[in-house]
């Protein structure tokens, strides 16, 4: 398997997208925004429409539509209540956005459905140090911000009195965000990168209970999908989305059976 | 007279079109325990968020002594949403609020959760999931929390409020000692008259339009009453 040029890039591409979906999701998860992640990938998809209409890269037009779209959001949403509504409005425009330069770009749907659903065949060395490189800038920043992303996010009303600049936190964060969302995209495709960025953490949390160990387990439970679903994707010749998809959902499910069995609901 | 922690000074705060209150005045001296006491909608939590700097005083002003950057104030709040599922542990939680750049906790740092843990009777359950902690375990876990950092005041806002009569003694005994050993300032809102009177040493009593201010000993708990129309 490993003697074809495009699986080692998948697979090398597959596990620093792994590792910075694992880590960024433990903060997604615990700052409630699953449903941000997830319109996000669909913001990427127009993003991507918009990069190849321009003629750029998929990836640098996914990288534009998310983090705009992302701060404006923050902007948007300081308010809990507001969130969801103003979330749903942002990602009604960028995914009419992506319509129409996908059908202005004359590109065939096969491209559409390859920046949806995600494709191996596609990745290229160029991708792979692409990801590479982004993966590092994304890590380096987290690693700076820790403590007080942290408590922000496992913690809001202490952070917000203990008079950390939490509205700033958030719009970085958000950005950070929305580069693993581009990142992802490249091997999951946009529609399944959600998967990767919420099912791993949350599983996590059930077994484990300090930030440090929920980032170790969910960076596993992403490593564990992504490999293994590759390699099945591979084997099989069915779409690698569909096994990361159902590896996540199951280390999920049997997170939820584990909590149950301990406390009992 | 020793220099104060904190003085405020003709402090008048006021939203658009809803003055909250203006006029007040009085000092938090060093080691005090201070209550502050009255109905709700009268402006105790907009007072601490002007204490904290997250509302801006509309005239008037607080100083802090000598700083308001060398005054550490911790707080703990009313309202948490933490629910039954919250994954960190009691030790984990403790340890958000160290300050601090590197991604780990240090030894020293470590060892300052350590002793937050033991003074709030909390360091046998420490490994144990917040979420799943009993509401006096909570309470007494956040407490550890703001005092992490030793700060120079630790505000309490209604911090009793969700507990029953045992456990709310048992959080104020913990204050209290910390108050006593430590020299901490307290400043502790509440509509709980009878916790009020036992544990305060001062009162601040508001009231629409009116304050009081004065010594807890020698008052009643009707006069209490009286002063803050609680």
């Amino acid at each position: 398997m490993f003697s074809l040029a495009f699986m080692r890039h998948a697979y090398l591409a597959g596990t620093f997208i792994a590792i910075i979906c694992g880590t960024i999701g433990v903060f997604v998860i615990a700052r409630n925004l699953s449903f941000l992640t997830h319109t996000l990938s669909e913001i990427g998809f127009a993003g991507a429409a918009f990069g190849i209409f321009m003629g750029w890269t998929a990836l640098s037009g996914m990288l534009i539509f998310t983090v705009i779209s992302s701060v404006i959001v923050g902007q948007m949403s300081v308010k809990q209540s507001r969130r969801e509504a103003s979330i749903s409005a942002i990602s009604a425009l960028f995914i009419g956005l992506g319509i129409l330069f996908l059908s202005l770009s004359n590109q065939t749907s096969s491209y559409a459905t390859s920046i949806l659903f995600g494709s191996v065949i596609g990745i290229a060395q160029a991708d792979v140090i692409r990801v590479a490189v982004l993966s590092g800038i994304v890590l380096l920043v987290m690693l700076a911000l820790y403590r007080p992303l942290k408590f922000d996010s496992f913690d809001a009303i202490g952070a917000r009195v203990s008079g950390l600049w939490t509205t700033a936190i958030s719009v970085v964060f958000l950005v950070l965000v929305a580069m693993s969302v581009s990142v992802a995209a490249q091997i999951v495709g946009s529609l399944l990168i959600f998967i990767l960025l919420t099912l791993p953490a949350a599983a996590a949390r059930y077994f484990v209970h300090t930030v440090s160990k929920m980032i170790g387990l969910s960076i596993l439970f992403a490593l564990l999908g992504v490999w293994v679903g590759l390699y099945l994707s591979y084997a099989t010749n069915l779409p690698v989305s569909f096994f990361i998809a159902s590896i996540e959902c199951l280390f999920y499910f049997a997170a939820l059976g584990y909590q149950r069995l301990r406390v009992g609901s | 007279m020793t220099e104060p922690l904190i003085a405020v000074q003709h402090l008048g705060i006021s939203f658009p079109n809803h003055p909250v209150f203006k006029d007040l005045n009085f000092d938090i001296q060093r080691g005090d325990f201070l209550t502050v006491i009255g109905e709700n909608g009268v402006g105790k939590t907009t007072l601490i968020r002007a204490l904290l700097g997250l509302v801006k005083p509309t005239t008037g002003q607080i100083k802090y002594y000598p700083s308001r950057k060398a005054t550490k104030i911790g707080y703990v709040p009313q309202f948490r949403n933490l629910d039954q599922e919250y994954p960190l542990t009691i030790e984990d939680f403790v340890g958000l609020n160290v300050r601090g750049w590197l991604p780990w906790l240090s030894k020293a740092e470590h060892q300052q959760v350590n002793t937050a843990l033991s003074v709030t009777n909390v360091k046998k359950i420490k490994q144990r999931p917040l979420g799943m902690a009993s509401g006096g375990e909570k309470q007494r876990a956040y407490l550890a929390q703001a005092i992490v950092e030793a700060p120079q005041l630790l505000i309490l806002d209604e911090s009793t409020a969700s507990l029953d009569n045992e456990m709310k003694y048992e959080l104020l005994d913990l204050v209290q000692n910390l108050n006593q050993t430590s020299g901490i300032t307290v400043l502790f809102i509440t509509h709980d008259l009878p916790l009020a009177q036992k544990y305060a040493k001062h009162y601040l009593a508001l009231r629409p339009g009116q304050q009081q201010f004065g010594a807890m000993a020698g008052m009643s708990i009707e006069q209490l009453k009286e002063a803050s129309d609680v």
